[in-house]
C-alpha cells in the first residue's frame, strides 16, 4: 500500500476539543453560554406528549380513570365520543363493542407499552452491551462469534418467529418482552461493538492499558461511561421502536392476549368497525402515533445533546 | 526570506483589484461581519501573503473572491473584485462558473480532504479541463490531463490518473489540486493555508512548485496563512488582518524588520525563535473580539499595550506611511519604538 | 475482489447455517408435530405409521441434518395445511403477488425517498425541507396497520376509488404499497439527507465549486455518490423485507401473498411451511447483504482493493 497515511495533527485536536467545549482535564471557559448553545431547543411539547400520553398515564392509571378496562356496560356498546351525536362525557372518547370506555382503555394500555418496552430494552441493553463491550474490546475470535450472532439476528425473519412462537405456546405478557428482547439485543451489541472498537484506540484507554489496569476495570470505569451517552439516545429511540414492534405483533394476534387494552389489539378490535364506529381504532393508533412520534423527536434532541460528533455533521 | 522576484512596480496594471470588499454571516446568533472593507490589488507575477490568527476572517476573505462563501449565511454586502476590467462580484453566476478554475482558481487547504474519495484522479482532473471546454475529446483530455500532472512533477502521471485519491501521500494529493487549479493557466492563484496540513519537508518542496510555477505562467498568487515562515519564504508583500479588516499592508521586508502595527508586531513577536515553523499564533494576550459584536473603535484596542483612550472610541483609517499602509492612531510611535 | 466476494459468502453460509438452527429447533421445542398431524383417537399403530412417514421417530440431530440435507435441495416436506402440496409449492404459489407489491413499494421508496432527502439537505431550512423533515417523522412513527385501516376508511370506503382487500386490478396496489414503504421512505430520507449534508460541506465539494463545475453537478454527481454509501445497507435491508412479504400489511389488506400465508402457516402450526419461509427469508436477506458489499465495492474504491487498505 501506498503512504495514505499522513501523521496525525495533533494541533487540530487540541483546537477542536477546546471549540466544541468538553476538554477532558480542563473545563472551558464560557460554559454556560455553551451550555445552552449545545442544548439548543429543548422539545418542551414532545417530552409534554410522552409524558402526558404515556408515562402518567401507566403510573396513574388506577387513578384516573372511573370505568373498569376489561369489563364494559353492554347497554352502552358502540357510543360514539362525545362531539358527535349520542356522544357523552361519560365516555369522552367513545366505547367499543362490548361498551368498554376507550379512553380508559387507552390508558391501561399506556401501562403494557411502558412495560413492554422498558423490561425488553433492559433486557435487550444489558445483552448487547456486555456483548459488544466483550467484542469490540477484546477482537478476536469473540468479536467473530459476537459479529455472527448479530447478523444471524439481524436475519431472522421477526414477525415469522413471534407467530410460530406463539401459536404454539400461546401468547403472554412473558412471550412478547422475550421476542421483542431477541430482536434488540442486536442493535444496541452492534452500536455498542462499533463505539467500543473506537473507544479503545483512544489515549486515555491505551494509558490505562500501559498503566496494567485489568481489562474489566478499563471496559467498566472507561469505556462504558464513555459510550453512556449513545446508550441513552439508544434506548430513548428504541422506546418507540419497541411500541411499534409490540403493537403489531398484539394487532395480529401474537403479542399481548385479549382482554388487555394493548393499543395494537385496540386497533384490531375496531378494525371491522371502521366504517362506523371508527374511533374504536382511531384513537388508540393516534395515541401510538403521538408518543412514538415525540419519542423520536426527543431522541433526536438527545442526540444532538449528548453527541457532539453528531452534532457537527449539521444536523439542525 | 523575500525571493527575488521583483514585480516591476507600477509600470504594469494589476491582474485583480479589491476595493471595500464586505462579507458578513448571518447565523443563529447574530451577524458576523467576516469580512468588513477590505482593499488590495495583486500585481501579475506577485505574491501576496495574507496573515492572521484564525478567525480574523482571511478564509472566508478567500472564499469571497471566488464568490464561494457558505450558503446561505454568507452573503457578500458589498464591494469590487475587478479581474480582467470585470467586477467578478456583478457577474450572474453562470459566467462566474466559467471564471473559476479559468482565471482564477484555489487550493485548499488539506489535501487530505480535498479529493472526492469516490472518484479517480483522471476523472477529478479530466474534468476541470472538460468542465470549461466541452469540445474537448476523450485523447484530448487525457493529454492534457497527463500534461498539468507533469507541470507539476507528479511522477508516472499515466498511472497516477488511474488512481484514486487513497492511494496518495499527502504531498503527492496537494500536487494534483495543484494540477488542476493550474489547468487552465489562471492569473489569479489563491491558496488557502497551503502548508498546515503537510509535514515540513513536503511544505517547502510544495512552496518551491508554487513559486516555480508562478515564473513559468507569471500567474499572481495570494497566499493565506498564519504562519509567518511561509511568508518570509513566498511572499513579496503582506497584509495582516485582524477581526475582519486589513490593519497592515507593506513589503515583507518592511514588515518584518519594521512593523507599524502593535498587532503585527505582536504576532511577530510571537513567533516561535527556534525557526520551528506551524506554530499557531498564541501567544497574545486575550482574544480576537467577537466578529459578531465589534466594538466602535479599533478593534485590537482591547489587547494592545500601546492602547489609548481615542483607540477605543473611533476607528483609524489605513494611512500611508512609508511604504506602509497602516491602521492605527499610534504608528508612529510603534515604528519609533521598533526601529 | 474474488476473494471479497468469497469471505463474506462464507459469512453469510455461517448465518444461514444459525438460523436453521434457530428455526428447527424452534420448530421441534414448542410442540410436537403430531399433535397437529394426527386425529386425536389415533391408533397406536398409525401414530407410528405417520412418526415414520415424517421422519420424527429419529433422533432430533438426524432430523436436522436431513432437514438441512433436504432443504438444500428445496425440499421441506409436504405441507401439513394442505396435504397435496409441498411447503415449497405453497410458497411458490404465493410469492409472486409479495414480490410484485414489494417491487412497486421498493421503487416508490427510492422515488420519493431518495430525492426529497437531497432536495431536502440542498435546501436546508426552506419550506421544502420542513415538510420533508415532517413526512420523515411521520414515516417513522406511523404504525402500519393503523395507517393501513385509516386509509381504507378514509380513500378506499368514502372515495371508493380504490379497493379495500385482495387484487382486483392495479388500483389494488396504491394503498399496500404505500402503507408498506412509508417507513422505508422516511428512513432514506433522513439518511440521505444527512449525509448529503456532510458530504455538501466537504472541501473535495468545494473544490468542484471551484474548478466551476456546475451546481447540479455538484449536487448529483460529488455529493451523492460518496453520500448514497452510508444509506445503502438500510436500503437493502428494507428493500428484501418489503419483497419478502410484509406480514401485517398482507393481513390487514388481505393480499394473498407470503406474508399472509406466514400468518396462516403459522397459527394452523403448519411447520414444514413456516420452516421454510423462515429460511427463504433469511436466504433472501442474506443473498441482499452480499450484494450490498459488492455495490459497497462498486461505489466506494477503498472496500473494492480491500478493506485493509483503508487509509
Amino acid at each position: 500500500m501506498s503512504v495514505g497515511n499522513q501523521p496525525t495533527r495533533g494541533s487540530d485536536d487540541v483546537t477542536r476539543s477546546i471549540e466544541v467545549g468538553h476538554d477532558r482535564e480542563g473545563r472551558p471557559v464560557k460554559k454556560r453560554r455553551r451550555f445552552r448553545r449545545r442544548v439548543g431547543h429543548i422539545p418542551w411539547i414532545s417530552i409534554g406528549i410522552v409524558l402526558v400520553v404515556l408515562i402518567l398515564p401507566a403510573l396513574l392509571a388506577d387513578l384516573i380513570t372511573v370505568h373498569d378496562p376489561l369489563r364494559g356496560t353492554l347497554g352502552d356498546r358502540l357510543a360514539p365520543p362525545f362531539w358527535m351525536e349520542d356522544g357523552s362525557w361519560t365516555y369522552p372518547l367513545g366505547t367499543d363493542k362490548q361498551g368498554r370506555d376507550i379512553l380508559t382503555r387507552i390508558i391501561y394500555g399506556a401501562r403494557i407499552s411502558l412495560t413492554v418496552s422498558g423490561l425488553t430494552i433492559l433486557i435487550g441493553a444489558v445483552i448487547g452491551t456486555s456483548l459488544g463491550l466483550l467484542a469490540g474490546y477484546f477482537g478476536g475470535w469473540i468479536d467473530r462469534i459476537v459479529s455472527w450472532l448479530i447478523d444471524t439476528f439481524l436475519s431472522l425473519p421477526h414477525v415469522l418467529l413471534a407467530l410460530v412462537i406463539v401459536a404454539a405456546i400461546g401468547p403472554s405478557f412473558v412471550t412478547i418482552v422475550a421476542i421483542i428482547a431477541v430482536t434488540i439485543w442486536a442493535s444496541f451489541a452492534r452500536q455498542v461493538r462499533g463505539e467500543t472498537l473506537s473507544v479503545r484506540e483512544s489515549e486515555y484507554v491505551a494509558r490505562a492499558r500501559v498503566a496494567g489496569a485489568p481489562s474489566a476495570r478499563i471496559l467498566l470505569r472507561h469505556v462504558l461511561p464513555n459510550i453512556a451517552n449513545t446508550l441513552i439516545v439508544l434506548a430513548t429511540l428504541q422506546v418507540g421502536v419497541v411500541i411499534l414492534e409490540e403493537s403489531s405483533l398484539s394487532f395480529i394476534g401474537a403479542g399481548i392476549p385479549r382482554p388487555n387494552p394493548s393499543w395494537g389489539v385496540m386497533v384490531a378490535d375496531g378494525r371491522d368497525q371502521i366504517l362506523i364506529s371508527w374511533w374504536i381504532s382511531f384513537f388508540p393508533g393516534l395515541a401510538i402515533l403521538l408518543v412514538v412520534l415525540s419519542l423520536n423527536l426527543v431522541g433526536d434532541w438527545l442526540r444532538d445533546f449528548l453527541d457532539p460528533k453528531l452534532r457537527q455533521r449539521g444536523r439542525d | 526570506m523575500a525571493l527575488p522576484v521583483s514585480p516591476t512596480q507600477g509600470s504594469v496594471s494589476p491582474v485583480l483589484e479589491v476595493s471595500d470588499l464586505r462579507t458578513y454571516l448571518y447565523t443563529r446568533w447574530g451577524t458576523t461581519k467576516a469580512v468588513d472593507g477590505v482593499s488590495f490589488s495583486l500585481d501579475p507575477g506577485e505574491t501576496l501573503g495574507i496573515v492572521g490568527e484564525s478567525g480574523s476572517g482571511k478564509s472566508m476573505l478567500a472564499l469571497s473572491l471566488v464568490r464561494l462563501t457558505p450558503e446561505p449565511a454568507g452573503r457578500i454586502e458589498g464591494g469590487q473584485v475587478i479581474l480582467n476590467g470585470r467586477d467578478l462580484l456583478s457577474l450572474p453566476e453562470k459566467q462566474m462558473r466559467a471564471v473559476r478554475g479559468t482565471e482564477i482558481s484555489m487550493v485548499l487547504q488539506d489535501p487530505q480532504q480535498s479529493l472526492n474519495p469516490v472518484f479517480s484522479i483522471g476523472n477529478q482532473l479530466g474534468e476541470a479541463i472538460r468542465v470549461h471546454d466541452s469540445d474537448a475529446g476523450k485523447d484530448e483530455v487525457y493529454a492534457r490531463s497527463v500534461a498539468a500532472l507533469k507541470s507539476v512533477q507528479v511522477p508516472a502521471p499515466e498511472r497516477r490518473l488511474r488512481n484514486f485519491p487513497h492511494h496518495m501521500s499527502g504531498g503527492m494529493k496537494q500536487r494534483i489540486v495543484g494540477a488542476m487549479a493550474m489547468a487552465y493557466q489562471p492569473q489569479v492563484l489563491i491558496a488557502d493555508e497551503p502548508t498546515t496540513a503537510l509535514d515540513v519537508t513536503i511544505q517547502a518542496q510544495y512552496l518551491r512548485l508554487l513559486k516555480d510555477l508562478q515564473q513559468r505562467t507569471g500567474v499572481g498568487i495570494i497566499i493565506i496563512t498564519h504562519d509567518f515562515g511561509v511568508i518570509a519564504e513566498t511572499c513579496d508583500r503582506v497584509a495582516v488582518m485582524y477581526a475582519g479588516r486589513f490593519v497592515e499592508q507593506a513589503s515583507v521586508s518592511d514588515i518584518f524588520d519594521h512593523p507599524k502595527h502593535p498587532y503585527t508586531k505582536a504576532l511577530l513577536d510571537s513567533r516561535p525563535k527556534t525557526g520551528a515553523k506551524g506554530e499557531r499564533l498564541s501567544s497574545i494576550e486575550g482574544q480576537p473580539p467577537s466578529l459578531a459584536d465589534l466594538p466602535d473603535g479599533c478593534r485590537f484596542a482591547t489587547r494592545c499595550e500601546y492602547a489609548m483612550d481615542r483607540c477605543s472610541l473611533e476607528y483609524p483609517d489605513l494611512v500611508a506611511i512609508g511604504g506602509h499602509s497602516v491602521a492605527c492612531w499610534r504608528s508612529e510611535e510603534v515604528l519609533w519604538e521598533t526601529s | 475482489m474474488a476473494r471479497y466476494i468469497l469471505i463474506n459468502s462464507i459469512r453469510g453460509l455461517l448465518t444461514l447455517l444459525a438460523v436453521s438452527i434457530i428455526v428447527f429447533s424452534l420448530a421441534r421445542l414448542t410442540g410436537d408435530p403430531l399433535d397437529v398431524l394426527a386425529p386425536v383417537d389415533i391408533s397406536r399403530e398409525d401414530e407410528q405409521a405417520i412418526r415414520e412417514k415424517w421422519g420424527l421417530d429419529k433422533p432430533v440431530s438426524t432430523q436436522y441434518v436431513a432437514f438441512v440435507g433436504n432443504a438444500f435441495q428445496g425440499d421441506f416436506g409436504g405441507s401439513f395445511k394442505y396435504p397435496t402440496e409441498t411447503a415449497a409449492s405453497v410458497i411458490v404459489d404465493r410469492l409472486p403477488a409479495s414480490v410484485k407489491l414489494g417491487a412497486v413499494a421498493t421503487v416508490l421508496t427510492l422515488l420519493i425517498g431518495v430525492p426529497l432527502g437531497i432536495l431536502s439537505a440542498v435546501k436546508r431550512g426552506s419550506l421544502a425541507d420542513s415538510i420533508a423533515k415532517g413526512l420523515a417523522l411521520f414515516g417513522q412513527s406511523v404504525p402500519e396497520f393503523w395507517l393501513a385501516i385509516v386509509l381504507i376508511w378514509v380513500v378506499a370506503v368514502r372515495w371508493d376509488f380504490v379497493p379495500t382487500s385482495g387484487i382486483t386490478g392495479w388500483q389494488s396496489y396504491i394503498l399496500p404499497s404505500i402503507v408498506i414503504s412509508i417507513f422505508g421512505i422516511a428512513a432514506l430520507l433522513r439518511l440521505f439527507r444527512s449525509a448529503m449534508l456532510e458530504t455538501l460541506g466537504t472541501e473535495y465539494v468545494k473544490l468542484a465549486r471551484l474548478k466551476g463545475v456546475s451546481e447540479f453537478k455538484v449536487v448529483w454527481k460529488h455529493a451523492l455518490k460518496p453520500a448514497s454509501i452510508a444509506p445503502l445497507t438500510f436500503f437493502g435491508g428494507i428493500a428484501v423485507r418489503m419483497l419478502t412479504g410484509a406480514t401485517v400489511v398482507e393481513i390487514v389488506f388481505a393480499w394473498p401473498g407470503v406474508g399472509l400465508l406466514a400468518f396462516e402457516a403459522a397459527n394452523a402450526r403448519d411447520f414444514p411451511v413456516v420452516q421454510a419461509l423462515a429460511l427463504f427469508t433469511a436466504t433472501a436477506i442474506v443473498v441482499m447483504n452480499l450484494l450490498i458489499d459488492v455495490t459497497y465495492a462498486y461505489l466506494d474504491p477503498r472496500v473494492r482493493l480491500g478493506a485493509k487498505a483503508v487509509a
